[in-house]
């Protein structure tokens, strides 16, 4: 097997890879996962120095 | 989550105090080694003082003493906030602090002396090294440590980019830093000729990428959301343009030694991932600008998130702009003009820069439990840098494309334009090396 045959096969497997990820990330089942991940930072008090309050007050809502 | 823990703050608040110093400092280097570019006696004849000298210290200062403060200040505060628990190893932090500090006073120290490894952005020479290599083994341990024991079970995409970042710069530091010392101040590279050339821009670019790009995409990742109070815009695209960014960057080294004996292919091959490129970061811009849908009038009166939001935006020009340049033909006018110091400083000031100054005007006043001293000078600040930066890199367009013009035009009979007005147009040296005792020696 001479190298730009490698080359290929490994471009085509990098490809794959890419769509693997690419469909991983649209699935329907990750959407809900995803849509609270996005709100990570907002679900966090950010209150530094008062200690804990309780956080997720309605304004992100 | 459930009982109060309280997080470590103090090695934040010590890395934020540090940005805006080291900022200020780094900045000023770079001011005054440009005014030495038109002013030469500003070197006032000192050898520590002169261009080639200071021109690392300031590039140094400026990525690794003010970005690198402000990375470090960031992902320890965003890992703690987003795994909900307390920053692994408090004295090891505390290490990563001062270490990091005595780093940055090495080659405060180092550089003027003329002490160097003579590689872009990796001129410390080996013993400072061996630190930064301590530091950042460190580093990882307290991070990664920390996400180890986070108490939510999704890893938030910020912190995806502050590990990118942290394990890329570990495995690139260590393999273009790989040298024979031959004394304490002195060493040579463990790679000959063009490989060498090879190994340092596979570091020096995937230093722009993971360094200035993927650690600076985990602050955008956190402090936009938070700042504009609306949830990350696609966070589908923040995984997928993730995994494309870290697997592409790393191929495009080359672009940096076009025409030079790298061999064509890798050239070409450095070229044509410098292009694909533009996708990934594209997808970056335009989830952190597409945040603030549905909050753009945050914009009108928000002076932080200006600072962020155009940060982002000169990130969207900057990644549009390098690839253009990695082009073989368009870098056969752009290499080895202002045109390449302009893109740069597209990129460090305008992205870097502005996106650290942000996040610094959001934790500064939380982590010192302080209200911003005055929201108007923000905004003072924020059009001084935006028209600044927007004048240093448009100059540097008109001079880089005049200079690659010129450089490239040949007179009636084929010889160089350049080099016969450079012997009109180019200042005599001002003294003669009698004069400098320094230099006595390059006399004989």
């Amino acid at each position: 097997m001479d190298f730009d045959f490698m080359h290929s096969i490994w471009t085509v497997v990098m490809f794959v890879l890419f769509i693997g990820i690419v469909a991983w990330a649209w699935s329907a089942k990750r959407k809900r996962r995803f849509d609270e991940a996005a709100r990570m930072p907002l679900e966090d008090d950010d209150d530094v120095t008062g200690g804990n309050k309780k956080s997720g007050d309605k304004k992100h809502g | 989550m459930s009982q109060p823990e309280t997080y470590n703050y103090k090695v934040v608040r010590q890395f934020a105090i540090m940005t805006v110093i080291w900022g200020i400092v780094g900045m000023l280097v770079g001011v005054w080694i440009a005014a030495e570019m038109a002013w030469p006696a500003l070197n006032m004849d000192i050898p520590w003082l002169t261009f080639s000298r200071l021109r690392p210290l300031h590039t140094n200062a400026v990525i690794f003493a003010f970005g690198g403060c402000a990375l470090f200040s960031t992902s320890y505060y965003v890992v703690q906030r987003t795994c909900h628990v307390r920053l692994f190893g408090d004295k090891l932090a505390a290490f990563t602090f001062w270490g990091w500090q005595l780093v940055i006073l090495a080659a405060a120290i180092s550089f003027p002396l003329g002490i160097t490894q003579s590689k872009e952005y990796a001129e410390l020479e080996w013993p400072i090294d061996i630190l930064i290599t301590l530091v950042w083994v460190s580093y990882a341990i307290v991070f990664f440590g920390t996400i180890v024991k986070r108490r939510v079970s999704h890893i938030y995409v910020a912190n995806w980019f502050f590990g990118a970042f942290i394990l890329t710069i570990a495995v690139l530091h260590v393999f273009n830093n790989l040298v024979i010392p031959v004394s304490w101040t002195k060493s040579y590279s463990i790679y000959a000729g063009v490989q060498d050339a090879m190994v340092q821009w596979w570091y020096g670019h995937n230093a722009v990428g993971f360094f200035l790009t993927a650690g600076f995409l985990g602050i955008m990742y956190y402090f936009i959301p938070k700042q504009a109070e609306r949830p990350v815009y696609s966070y589908r695209l923040s995984v997928v343009h993730f995994w494309a960014l870290a697997f592409t960057y790393i191929w495009a080294g080359p672009h940096h030694l076009h025409y030079t004996a790298l061999p064509d292919w890798t050239q070409s091959l450095g070229m044509v991932f410098s292009l694909i490129l533009l996708a990934p970061s594209w997808g970056g811009m335009i989830n952190g600008i597409m945040t603030l849908s549905g909050a753009w009038q945050k914009l009108r009166t928000d002076p932080i998130l200006k600072f962020l939001i155009v940060s982002v935006s000169f990130y969207g020009m900057s990644t549009f702009e390098g690839p253009m340049m990695s082009i073989k033909t368009v870098n056969a006018l752009s290499h080895y003009t202002d045109w390449t110091i302009g893109h740069v400083h597209s990129g460090a000031l305008g992205w870097v820069g502005m996106i650290s100054i942000g996040a610094m005007y959001f934790l500064i006043p939380r982590l010192f439990g302080r209200q911003i001293y005055s929201v108007k000078l923000i905004e003072t600040h924020f059009w001084i840098a935006t028209i600044g930066i927007v004048l240093y890199i448009s100059s540097m367009w008109i001079a880089g494309v005049m200079q690659g013009l010129m450089w490239r035009a040949v007179n009636a009979d084929g010889t160089s334009l350049a080099l016969s007005l450079s012997r009109h147009s180019f200042p005599r040296p001002r003294r003669r090396i009698e004069e400098r005792p320094w230099q006595a020696d390059m006399k004989k």
